[in-house]
């Protein structure tokens, strides 16, 4: 078996409202699958069609080959949830929650280990209710592996959490994919997708308009228009699925970053628009711009040169390439909220 | 899934729903505070003319009461429990989980049916406390009530899961307890509906509460006979909010 989850020409409606407009995705077994995209762009319609929940108007879904809604009972077993909206008894505690939850599978994992991997050992004994967000969301992805899934799908694992409760969350999916289990997730958090995932689909008002490892999304932006350019299709030329990935010395488009003590005044800021190899310049912040250009190294030894005939001492100054996140918004605008 | 591990997953779930109606302390008010002291109270209180068949007073209440016993249970407890846990989630990430729905309805099954058993050996033993005498004798009297017990469990579950089932969890709290409240004084539990205006007597005889009551009553009361066409009512109601709560309910 090579595809855990298999959708093909998907569409939903709710009251006349497309959700989901012909979509098509595959999640490779073992793999970890991102699904990115603005609120109300279908993920959490696409995961509750995979884990069953709903039934789509058209299309087909094969989960671990199986039909997730009329053959359920394969594969709820073999499938580990973190929903969205799913509570809990708020007079359970979260041994208890787990001990339950460990009883419907032949071979959970030791409920006691398992908190305290998820960073829940000594709230073990607090009552659900009492519990902040992220200790909820922590439970809630506990109770999603406890039973050893091969299949784990999360819709929004780390709402809620704190910057440590999240590099905790991602170890314990990291720890879960090297075992072998395949996870899809939904997010909105582009750094979040950008470490974890093997491959990032970005959905936009139910269809797919980018799919590839972190890697491709963003060589794709380099080889498209700039960032800040017209908001252009799905047209990413290397994000096609399949695509191979080949570091190319030259041509790859990169971004240089420059950090300055002070601001440029307007005279400086567009001689430094025209320094030889930039393609675009973009202000972050005063005083922080990022330069697009294809001639890095060049580009450096110009940029450090008139640096110092105009006497200003950079702070900081770093090379690398386009972020997930201009490609996002490249793909569903500066509106859409990941 | 396996048999031996689908029993095993029954197990956790039932340890589970006894464990959370011990823990819900409100619940231990209506299903056991509430009925246990309108026992006291009706009984030694002389608020209602005596019982026609002779006797004690208590010997009229406790019959009410045990009805009152199994709506607390199946209506207001099972009730406003379910609709929590359908608005808090806990429905759909069970639902989401291999549990079998047997074993999710067979585990709160039975926690009602601890519950009742509960109930019924308190208020047996409090009502033998005030001199209940029923007819048949204590222990053979509540045999001889069992049937009717457990059709009025069917009927009041099933109606505590259809409102569940439809229902804002808040709105079922509301409904729940008003129900509860006027079946209490109108609905032939506590007060007999023979010592009601008609206008009331006549309509509340024909719901569940009063078939009930009534039946427990024929049963227990000394000379009381039971009335074949109450407990065609009762069933009736028992098979027709069964029906109606599988059509309409929902988990999300």
């Amino acid at each position: 078996m090579s595809d855990a989850i298999v959708l093909e020409r998907l569409t939903k409606e709710y009251g006349g409202r497309v959700v989901l407009d012909n979509l098509d995705l595959s999640v490779h077994a073992g793999e970890l699958f991102a699904l990115l995209g603005p609120n109300g762009a279908g993920k959490t319609t696409t995961v509750e069609i995979v884990e069953g929940y709903r039934t789509p108007d058209g299309g087909s879904v094969r989960v671990l080959d199986h039909d997730p809604r009329r053959e359920s009972g394969a594969v709820r077993p073999q499938m580990g949830l973190m929903l969205q909206s799913g509570g809990l008894y708020s007079q359970l505690r979260p041994i208890e929650a787990l001990e339950l939850f460990a009883a419907f599978y032949p071979d959970p994992l030791p409920p006691l280990e398992l908190l305290a991997n998820v960073g829940l050992a000594r709230a073990a004994r607090t009552r659900y209710r009492d519990l902040s967000g992220g200790e909820r969301q922590r439970l809630s992805l506990a109770l999603a592996i406890v039973g050893r899934p091969r299949l784990a799908i999360l819709d929004e694992p780390t709402a809620a959490m704190d910057a440590q409760a999240r590099r905790e969350t991602w170890r314990v999916l990291q720890e879960l994919r090297e075992g072998g289990t395949t996870i899809l997730l939904t997010t909105h958090l582009l750094d979040e997708a950008e470490r974890l995932a093997d491959r990032v689909a970005i959905i936009d008002r139910g269809r797919l308009v980018a799919l590839g490892t972190p890697v491709e999304l963003r060589r794709g932006l380099g080889a498209g228009p700039a960032a800040s350019g017209a908001p252009s299709g799905p047209e990413l030329p290397s994000a096609m699925p399949g695509a191979p990935v080949v570091e190319r010395a030259a041509g790859d488009v990169r971004e240089v970053r420059l950090e300055l003590t002070a601001p440029l005044d307007s005279d400086r800021l567009a001689r430094l628009g025209r320094l030889p190899g930039v393609d675009a310049l973009r202000i972050d912040r005063p005083g922080v711009y990022v330069l697009r250009t294809g001639t890095p190294g060049e580009l450096l030894v110009e940029l450090s040169t008139w640096l110092l005939a105009i006497g200003v001492e950079p702070l900081a100054i770093r090379v690398g390439q386009g972020s997930l996140e201009d490609v996002f918004l490249r793909l569903v605008g500066e509106g859409g909220e990941p | 899934m396996s048999p031996a591990l689908a029993w095993r997953a029954f197990v956790a779930q039932a340890r589970v729903e006894l464990l959370l109606t011990v823990r819900r302390g409100e619940n231990l008010l209506v299903t056991l505070a509430i009925p246990l002291l309108l026992l006291v109270f009706f009984s030694a209180v002389p608020l209602l003319p005596p019982p026609s068949f002779g006797g004690r007073q208590v010997d009229q209440v406790a019959p009410g009461i045990l009805a009152l016993a199994i709506v607390s249970t199946g209506l207001v407890s099972l009730g406003i429990a379910t609709a929590f846990e359908r608005s808090y989630g806990v429905l759909k990430r069970l639902g989401g989980s291999p549990l079998p729905r047997p074993a999710l309805l067979g585990a709160k099954t039975l926690a009602v049916v601890v519950t009742e058993v509960v109930q019924v050996v308190l208020i047996a033993i409090v009502a033998v406390l005030l001199g209940w005498a029923p007819s048949g004798g204590v222990l053979g009297g509540v045999i001889a009530a069992l049937p009717w017990l457990l059709l009025g469990s069917v009927a009041f579950a099933a109606m505590g899961l259809l409102l569940a089932g439809a229902l804002r969890a808040e709105a079922v709290l509301a409904v729940a307890n008003g129900l509860y409240l006027v079946f209490l004084l109108l609905g032939g539990i506590v007060i007999p509906l023979d010592h009601l205006p008609a206008a009331i007597a006549v309509p509340a005889s024909l719901l569940p509460p009063a078939e009930l009551a009534g039946l427990l009553r024929g049963t227990l009361e000394p000379g009381g006979t039971i009335d074949p066409l109450q407990a065609a009512g009762l069933a009736a109601w028992a098979v027709a909010l069964v029906a109606a709560t599988l059509l309409t309910f929902r988990t999300e």
